[in-house]
C-alpha cells in the first residue's frame, strides 16, 4: 500500500515536470516576452538591458531550473496584461471553476448513476429506453448549445433563474463561496447543468454497460440461486463490483469538467478559470496560460491519486496479499 | 423428491423456436445423486437452470411438470420461486475463480445467505458458517472466514460455493460441472465431500457433467442426453456396464481408457462430421513426405529454469520471483511421443512454451537434432527451429485469427518460412491439407467462427502442418473438446504421426489421454521433474508416489 503511494508520487513528480517543462517551453519560447512587454519605441539597448535582468540571456537549463524553482515555491510570475501576479488571479477564480465543476460532478452522479442501475434492471422498459434516447440526444448536441438552449428556457422566457455571471458569492477566508446563499445558488444551477449533462450521459451509460456486464457474471448468478434477496443482490453485489471501473473514469471526468469548462464559462460569462484562460489568450497573455497549464495538470495528478486510493480501498484484491 | 415429467424447454429466437430440450424426465431421490452427463448441447445445464427457475431469457418451460417434494415449482409466484433458491434448491457452479463475489469476505456472504432464507442473529449465523466450513474441510475456519475469495485456492474456494450452498440445508443441489475446473487430486476430494453430504445430509444432488469418469464414480443413478432428449437413464452401474442405447455405447467407446491403450478410438458414427480422413489430401501427403517432416528429429532440454517476476509486496524489499520450472531435463527421442503431465501449476506449458522458444529460460541448454536449440531471445526470427518446431494450442476458440479467412491462416506458414511462392499453389496445398485432416476442401473461404471447436482443432492441425514441421507440440490439444470429438482429433493425431512419424510432444493433464498417445511419459509438479518412464511401465507400475496418487485419483470407466 504504502509501496503504491510511493511510485505512483514518483510518477506524479515526473509528470509534473514534464508540465512545467512544457509551459516553460511555452514561456520561453513562443513569441518573445521581451518585445511583449515592451513598446515599440523602448530603445535596442533597453531591451538589451530588461533581457539581462530577466535572465533571458542566461543557459537553457538554468532557466528551467529558475522556472520550475519559483513554481514550486508559489512565484507564478505576473501577468503581461494586468501586471498582477498570476498566482493572486488564478487563486481568486480557482473557487469559481472547482465548484462549478463540483457540482457539475454531483449532478451527474446523483443523476447518472441510479439512472445507469435502472436503465440495466430493466433494459428493454418504456422509460429505460426514453432515457436512453434523451441522453442520447443529450450528448449529441454541443455543450455551447445546451447552454444557450438552458439560458433562453429558464432566463429568457421563464425567467427563474439569471443567464450569466456569479453573483451572491460571500468570502470564506480568500476562497469566494456561491454555496452559501440563495443567489449564488440560482447563477450556479445553469452553467452547472450545461457542464454536467455531457458528464451525465457518460455516468449512466458506463454505469449502464458495467451494471449488465456484471449481472450477467457467476458470482450473480450464484448469489440469484442462493434467493440472496433481489435488493441486495442489485444494491450490494452488483452495485460495488460495478464501481470499479466507473470510478477510474469519474475521476478522469472530473479532471475533464474542470479542464475543460471553458466553453461553458464562456457561454454564462462565469469567472472562473476557464475564462481567465480564454482571454489570456485573446491578449496572449503567455506566463497565465503557462501557469494555468501547469495547475490543470496538478489537479488531474491529485485526481489519479486519489482515484488510485479509492480503488485499493474497494478492491480487496489489489490490497497487499495475506498469507493464504 | 424431486420429479419432473416430460420437461420441454424452449428458446424463441428470430429463426422460430429452439427446443433445448424436450420431454424428459427424472426422478431424485433425498440422498440420491443423479447424473445428467452429455456432449455439448445436450441440455444438461439447461435442466438445472429450469428446476432452480433461472432459465436465461428469453428461454421458457413450455411443457411438463416440476414438482420438489409437495410444491409445484411451475405455479409458483416469482417471489415465492425466489424464496424457495437457497432455502430448499441450491447451485453449484462450475468456476470457484468466478462464482464468489470478489470484494466481499466469505464471512458476509455465508451470513447473508442464511439470514435471507431465516431469522437469525449475525452471531448465530457466524458461528453456524464457522462450524459448516470445518466441517467441509477449510482447516481454522475461524480466522479464514474473514478472508476474501482471492485469498483462497481454487479447491477451497470451491468448497467454500459448497457451504454457501449448504448454508441454508436445502433439500436438492444442483451442481453444474463442479469439478471440471479444478485439479485430479481437488476434484477426487470435492467428489469425496458430495458423496458424503449426499450420505449423511440426506441431500439430493443432480450432477451435471461430461466426464463419464465422475459419473462412474459417485452417481446412483444417470440420465444420458444428446440434442435436448434423454438417450437412457437408469442406475449408473447398470448404464455404463452394459449400454442399451447406441449413444450411450458410441460415448463410453469414445472416452479414452486408462487401464489400456488402444490403436483406435471408435467415434460414434452419427457424430462422425466429415468423410474420414487419410483417403483425400494425396497432395498434401506427397508434399510432407517430399519435405524433411519424414526426418524427424530428437529433442534434449537440460537444466531448464524459469523464474517469473512475483509482485512486490514491500518498498525495501526486491520482488521474490516465482519459479515456474526448477531444472528439468527431458528427452524425447526421435520419432516418438512424450507425453507430460502434471496438475496446473506443475509448469507443463511453460516448458512446452520454452521449447517453441516464447518463454525466456533463465537457465539450463537445449539441443534439437544434436544441434543448440537457442533459448526465445536470442532464437531470431529466421532460425529454422521457428519452423520446424510446430505447436498446436488448446483452445481452438482464440487460436485462429477470427478475422482471417481459413485460407489465409493456413497460406501463412507457408509464404513465411518461404516453402511456397506461388499464391495458386499454395492454394491448392491448404486445400489438399484441408482434406487430410478430414475437411471440405471450400472451408478455405470461410472464416473460424464458420466451425465447430472440433473442426476448428483440425484447421490448427492442419496450420501446424503447413509448416513441414519436424517437432510437433500439443498443448491440451483436446481438453477443451467433447469426448468424441477429442476421439477424431486423438485418431488424426495419431495416424499423422504413424504416418509421417513425427516427434511428438504431448502435454495434458488427462491420465487416460496421454495414455494412449505417449511412448514415454513425463511427469512434472511444481517445476520439476518427478518421473520419466517408458509409458506403459508408467501406467501399470508408476515409480513415485505422486505418480502413483495421480493415477488414483483420476476417475476410470
Amino acid at each position: 500500500m504504502v509501496y503504491l503511494i510511493l511510485k505512483r508520487l514518483l510518477q506524479s513528480f515526473f509528470v509534473m515536470l514534464a508540465v512545467a517543462f512544457l509551459a516553460f517551453s511555452l514561456f520561453r519560447f513562443v513569441g518573445d516576452p521581451v518585445s511583449q512587454m515592451t513598446g515599440v519605441e523602448t530603445s535596442v539597448e533597453d531591451r538589451e538591458r530588461l533581457r539581462d535582468e530577466l535572465g533571458l540571456n542566461d543557459p537553457f537549463i538554468f532557466q528551467f531550473a529558475r522556472f520550475t524553482g519559483d513554481l514550486v515555491q508559489g512565484d507564478f510570475g505576473f501577468s503581461y496584461r494586468t501586471r498582477e501576479p498570476v498566482g493572486e488571479m488564478i487563486a481568486k477564480r480557482l473557487p469559481a471553476t472547482l465548484e462549478l465543476g463540483t457540482f457539475a460532478l454531483v449532478i451527474s452522479l446523483v443523476v447518472g448513476i441510479p439512472a445507469g442501475i435502472y436503465t440495466a434492471l430493466r433494459p428493454r422498459g418504456f422509460v429505460s429506453q426514453s432515457i436512453l434516447l434523451v441522453t442520447l440526444v443529450g450528448v449529441s448536441i454541443p455543450t455551447f448549445v445546451i447552454g444557450i438552449i438552458l439560458i433562453f428556457l429558464f432566463g429568457v422566457q421563464l425567467a427563474w433563474l439569471p443567464t450569466f455571471g456569479r453573483n451572491g458569492t460571500v468570502d470564506l477566508g480568500g476562497w469566494s463561496t456561491s454555496f452559501l446563499t440563495l443567489d449564488g445558488w440560482r447563477s450556479l444551477i445553469l452553467p452547472a447543468m450545461t457542464l454536467g449533462v455531457y458528464q451525465l450521459t457518460l455516468t449512466m451509460r458506463l454505469v449502464r454497460a458495467q451494471m449488465m456486464e456484471v449481472l450477467r457474471s457467476d458470482y450473480i448468478r450464484f448469489a440469484t440461486a442462493r434467493g440472496v434477496p433481489y435488493r441486495q443482490l442489485y444494491f450490494k453485489h452488483a452495485l460495488a463490483n460495478t464501481m470499479v471501473p466507473v470510478i477510474t473514469i469519474i475521476g478522469l471526468q472530473f479532471g475533464g469538467v474542470v479542464a475543460f469548462s471553458i466553453v461553458t464559462e464562456s457561454v454564462f460569462q462565469w469567472p472562473g478559470m476557464g475564462l481567465l484562460f480564454l482571454e489570456s489568450i485573446r491578449f496572449v497573455d503567455i506566463p497565465v496560460m503557462g501557469v494555468y497549464l501547469v495547475v490543470i495538470a496538478f489537479f488531474f495528478v491529485i485526481v489519479n491519486l486519489v482515484v488510485d486510493m479509492l480503488y485499493v480501498a474497494i478492491d480487496p484484491r489489489l490490497r497487499v496479499k495475506e498469507a493464504a | 423428491m424431486l420429479d419432473v415429467q416430460d420437461l420441454t424447454v424452449k428458446f424463441p429466437s428470430r429463426h422460430g423456436e429452439f427446443t433445448a430440450v424436450q420431454d424428459v424426465s427424472l426422478r431424485v431421490a433425498p440422498g440420491e445423486i443423479h447424473g445428467l452427463v452429455g456432449e455439448s448441447g445436450a441440455g444438461k445445464s439447461t435442466i438445472g437452470a429450469a428446476v432452480i427457475g433461472l432459465l436465461q431469457p428469453p428461454g421458457y418451460v413450455a411443457n411438463g411438470r416440476l414438482v420438489l417434494g409437495d410444491t409445484d415449482l411451475r405455479s409458483l409466484t416469482p417471489d415465492a420461486a425466489h424464496a424457495i433458491r437457497g432455502a430448499r434448491i441450491s447451485m453449484i457452479f462450475q468456476d470457484p475463480q468466478t462464482s464468489l463475489n470478489p470484494l466481499m469476505t466469505i464471512e458476509d456472504q455465508l451470513i447473508e445467505t442464511m439470514q435471507a432464507h431465516e431469522d437469525i442473529t449475525t452471531s448465530a449465523a457466524r458461528a453456524r458458517a464457522i462450524e459448516l466450513l470445518e466441517e467441509i474441510g477449510i482447516r481454522n475456519a475461524a480466522d479464514r472466514i474473514t478472508a476474501y475469495p482471492h485469498q483462497f485456492s481454487g479447491g477451497m474456494r470451491q468448497r467454500v460455493v459448497i457451504a454457501l450452498a449448504l448454508c441454508t440445508n436445502p433439500e436438492l443441489i444442483i451442481a453444474d460441472e463442479p469439478t471440471t475446473a479444478l485439479d485430479v487430486a481437488v476434484q477426487s476430494k470435492v467428489l469425496d465431500l458430495i458423496r458424503e453430504l449426499a450420505d449423511n445430509r440426506k441431500i439430493a444432488f443432480i450432477l451435471i457433467t461430461h466426464d463419464i469418469g465422475v459419473i462412474k464414480q459417485i452417481t446412483d443413478q444417470v440420465t444420458v442426453l444428446r440434442g435436448g432428449r434423454v438417450m437412457e437413464a437408469g442406475p449408473t452401474p447398470q448404464v455404463l456396464d452394459s449400454p442399451q442405447h447406441p449413444y450411450t455405447q458410441a460415448l463410453l467407446a469414445s472416452v479414452p481408457r486408462l487401464d489400456r491403450k488402444l490403436d483406435r478410438f471408435l467415434v460414434p458414427s452419427e457424430v462422425e462430421e466429415a468423410a474420414p480422413p487419410l483417403v483425400a489430401g494425396v497432395d498434401a501427403e506427397k508434399w510432407l513426405l517430399a519435405g524433411d517432416t519424414t526426418n524427424p528429429v530428437d529433442l534434449e532440454v537440460k537444466d531448464i529454469t524459469v523464474k517469473f517476476a512475483g509482485q512486490r509486496t514491500s518498498l525495501f524489499r526486491r520482488a521474490e520471483s516465482f519459479t515456474a520450472l526448477n531444472s528439468v531435463s527431458m528427452q524425447v527421442a526421435e520419432g516418438t511421443v512424450m507425453g507430460l503431465v502434471g496438475e496446473s501449476g506443475s509448469g507443463k506449458s511453460t516448458l512446452a512454451k520454452v521449447i517453441t522458444g516464447l518463454v525466456q529460460p533463465s537457465n539450463g541448454t537445449m539441443t534439437l537434432d544434436g544441434a543448440p536449440l537457442p533459448p526465445a531471445r536470442q532464437r531470431g526470427r529466421q532460425d529454422a527451429a521457428r519452423r520446424t518446431i510446430q505447436m498446436i494450442f488448446q483452445d481452438p476458440y482464440s487460436s485462429l485469427n477470427a478475422r482471417h479467412r481459413i485460407g489465409a491462416v493456413l497460406g501463412e506458414p507457408l509464404w513465411l518460412y518461404g516453402l511456397e511462392d506461388d499464391a495458386a499453389k499454395r492454394r491448392a496445398l491448404c486445400a489438399a491439407m484441408l482434406e487430410m485432416v478430414g475437411m471440405e476442401p471450400d472451408a478455405i473461404d470461410k472464416y473460424p467462427h464458420q466451425f465447430s471447436g472440433g473442426q476448428r482443432q483440425r484447421i490448427a492441425v492442419a496450420r501446424a502442418l503447413l509448416a513441414r514441421p519436424r517437432f510437433l507440440i500439443c498443448d491440451e490439444p483436446t481438453s477443451a473438446l467433447d469426448v468424441s470429438i477429442q476421439a477424431q482429433i486423438l485418431n488424426l493425431l495419431k495416424d499423422l504421426q504413424d504416418r509421417f512419424g513425427l516427434t511428438m510432444l504431448f502435454v495434458s493433464h488427462n491420465l487416460a489421454v496421454v495414455r494412449q498417445m505417449s511412448d514415454r511419459v513425463t511427469v512434472l509438479q511444481r517445476g520439476e521433474v518427478v518421473e520419466t518412464s517408458e509409458s506403459e511401465a508408467f501406467f501399470t507400475a508408476p515409480a513415485a508416489p505422486y505418480s502413483r496418487e495421480l493415477l488414483s485419483l483420476t476417475p476410470t470407466l
